[in-house]
């Protein structure tokens, strides 16, 4: 990138030079929306928010601070304390399942098969519909009277139960159920980049070693795969805490407030019960859920690397 | 350098992987290990098509059919007007005029969306991978970690922000907000892309006199074409797919198709009739469907990247 520079300081011996601020000018007019939209959108943003949610704002945002009022209201509702468990058994499952069902897939897949676009085609499709879509379809599929528990009934076994969608204690896993399907997809994908970047030599010493396949893939092949686990991690992770759309569509957050989320909450505090700093406050922890996430894992990745 | 905002290490595994399977063809294809393999995937193939067939069937079937036999069943006689309604007829709240209305919704949201976001984030790209300037950089760096933000953190400011601008509610606000949120992993996109083009097609055009638009214009966009396409099928899907900001930014009549179809399936008044429900929903997924089956391997180069989008 020394070019550019020397172009421009050639110019400058023959013209008057330019302002240091007008120097690749057109590069900053370009810039301009980028600037705007990560300082004004996303810093502004997030510092309004957080400031707001220190006020007692209801119907309009107002700046009257009271303090810690509203987290402290917050952590004695029950609504988001059963957003907040529904979110921990949701996320610590969904991510347990899906990067197992992930790599299973993916580790099938690196078995040298045939028709193995076929099979990524058909594993990855989920992935290309909107929660809503898949919400919906899972409501329908999961409904009492006329879905797997209805045809599980019609085969002969007439006390199966499994009605998530309407049984508070585990409307959650019917969420959870349909959650993997779409994103299970994905996962399978990332792993299987992460596999086929894996040396073919160290699967070949390992089979004159005499290990046999599985003790390979445990003891050697994830170990090597810890970037790929590490970033996918973080995907799945940062998805998890903004779970929305497919509670909304699958159970409007029900029965009662059984299955609510976190970013439910927030909408619901903000847009429908007029309580803006509830939502503010509620939004925040949101941000700090993820920051705890994406905050080590940006050190480890860029931090580290830039020092060296 | 150039690598430590590279957030994706596995761009260039999903380029290998779409490479598709290296190495020679197994020998022997009925050994018992093969059965084993093959038999997990046929598995979870049908697991994972299962809901699709059952979107299918449901939506060709008849009420009374429904009532009476199981979901997993083909149906008896094939019937389209479930599809027909859904369309054209279905009811959200007093509205009867069916998804079309948010189809077209969505369609006119959509189009300047991804041309909008496309163009800024292309555009933004090459200014960082070829024009830099002081504090690029760090103005980037926010951007990245502000993908990671929680929508919900940074909703009510962009309402009172649309509100000032007299766009809450409208079309044009809703194109904005998709414009503002696509640009962190598009201009990620583009900006890794047209890093990774050789330097001296660059320099020589620098040398030839060329200036920052002309490079782009001559240069840059005939020779990016594949990354466009990867960068649209990802907004495409993307903004057809949003709910959260179609439902924050606009108004009953301006719903985006996603918005009105939760509506209409999960309406509370009324017989609930699948059916229609199962076609209404197969018709929102059709879009996607279709751009993910047309593209195939660019799709997996999209989301590989568009992962972090969530």
């Amino acid at each position: 990138m020394t070019l550019p520079i020397s172009i421009s300081a050639a110019q400058g011996a023959q013209v008057k030079r330019p302002s240091r601020y007008l120097r690749n000018l057109n590069s900053k007019i370009a810039s301009i929306p980028m600037v705007l939209t990560a300082v004004v959108v996303f810093l502004g943003g997030t510092i309004w928010t957080i400031l707001y949610s220190f006020t007692n704002s209801r119907l309009l945002p107002r700046l009257s601070f009271v303090g810690i009022d509203q987290y402290e209201r917050l952590w004695s509702t029950a609504r988001w304390m059963v957003s907040i468990q529904n979110l921990a058994t949701y996320g610590i499952l969904s991510l347990i399942f899906s990067l197992t069902i992930g790599f299973l897939l993916a580790a099938l897949m690196d078995q040298k098969i045939r028709f193995e676009n076929t099979f990524r085609t058909i594993f990855l499709y989920p992935f290309a519909l909107s929660f809503i879509v898949t919400g919906l379809v899972w409501q329908w599929i999961l409904n009492p009277e006329f879905g797997v528990q209805a045809v599980v009934r019609s085969m002969g076994w007439t006390s199966f139960a499994f009605d998530p969608l309407y049984d508070s204690d585990i409307v959650i896993y019917g969420i959870l159920i349909a959650a993997l399907w779409q994103g299970t997809g994905l996962v399978m994908c990332l792993m299987l980049a992460g596999l086929r970047g894996i040396d073919e030599d160290i699967w070949k010493a390992s089979r004159v070693d005499g290990i046999p396949m599985w003790r390979t893939y445990i003891f050697i092949v994830i170990p090597m795969m810890r970037p790929v686990f590490v970033t996918t991690l973080v995907i799945i992770a940062s998805g998890i805490v903004r779970i929305y759309d497919l509670v909304v569509a699958q159970t409007s957050g029900g029965p009662g407030i059984a299955s609510d989320v976190p970013a439910k909450y927030v909408y619901d505090y903000m847009f429908f019960a007029q309580n803006l700093g509830q939502g503010f406050a509620a939004s925040t922890m949101m941000l700090l859920t993820v920051a705890i996430i994406v905050v080590p894992w940006a050190y480890l990745e860029f931090g580290g690397r830039k020092r060296g | 350098m150039d690598k430590s905002l590279t957030a994706m290490p596995n761009l260039a595994g999903a380029d290998r992987l779409s490479a598709g399977p290296q190495g020679k063809r197994p020998r022997k294809v009925l050994s018992g290990r093969n059965i084993m393999v093959y038999g997990a995937l046929t598995f979870a193939a049908i697991y994972y098509l299962l809901p699709l067939y059952v979107m299918v069937v449901t939506s060709l079937k008849g009420m009374p059919e429904i009532r009476m036999g199981n979901i997993f069943s083909p149906p008896m006689e094939i019937t389209f007007e479930p599809w027909a309604k859904a369309w054209a007829s279905a009811c959200t709240g007093l509205n009867c005029d069916g998804l079309s209305r948010g189809f077209w919704n969505s369609v006119k949201i959509m189009v300047p969306s991804v041309i909008v976001s496309i163009a800024i984030a292309s555009v933004n790209g090459y200014a960082l991978a070829n024009w830099k300037f002081k504090g690029a950089e760090l103005f980037f760096t926010i951007l990245i970690i502000g993908a990671f933000i929680p929508y919900q953190v940074m909703i009510y400011p962009i309402v009172i922000v649309l509100r000032e601008l007299g766009l809450y509610g409208t079309i044009y606000g809703l194109i904005l907000v998709h414009s503002i949120f696509g640009m962190p992993i598009l201009t990620l996109l583009f900006r890794n892309y047209f890093v990774s083009l050789p330097e001296e097609l660059f320099k020589a055009a620098r040398i030839d006199g060329a200036g920052f638009w002309q490079i782009y214009f001559r240069i840059m966009l005939p020779m990016s074409l594949p990354i466009f396409v990867v960068a649209m099928i990802l907004q495409v899907t993307g903004i057809w797919n949003d709910f959260l900001f179609g439902v924050v930014f606009t108004r009953p009549e301006t719903y985006p198709m996603t918005v009105q179809l939760n509506n209409i399936v999960n309406s509370v008044q009324g017989v609930k009739e699948y059916n229609v429900n199962m076609a209404a929903t197969l018709l929102t997924g059709a879009i996607p469907l279709i751009v993910y089956f047309v593209s195939g391997r660019l799709f997996v180069r999209g989301i590989a990247a568009g992962a972090v989008k969530g």
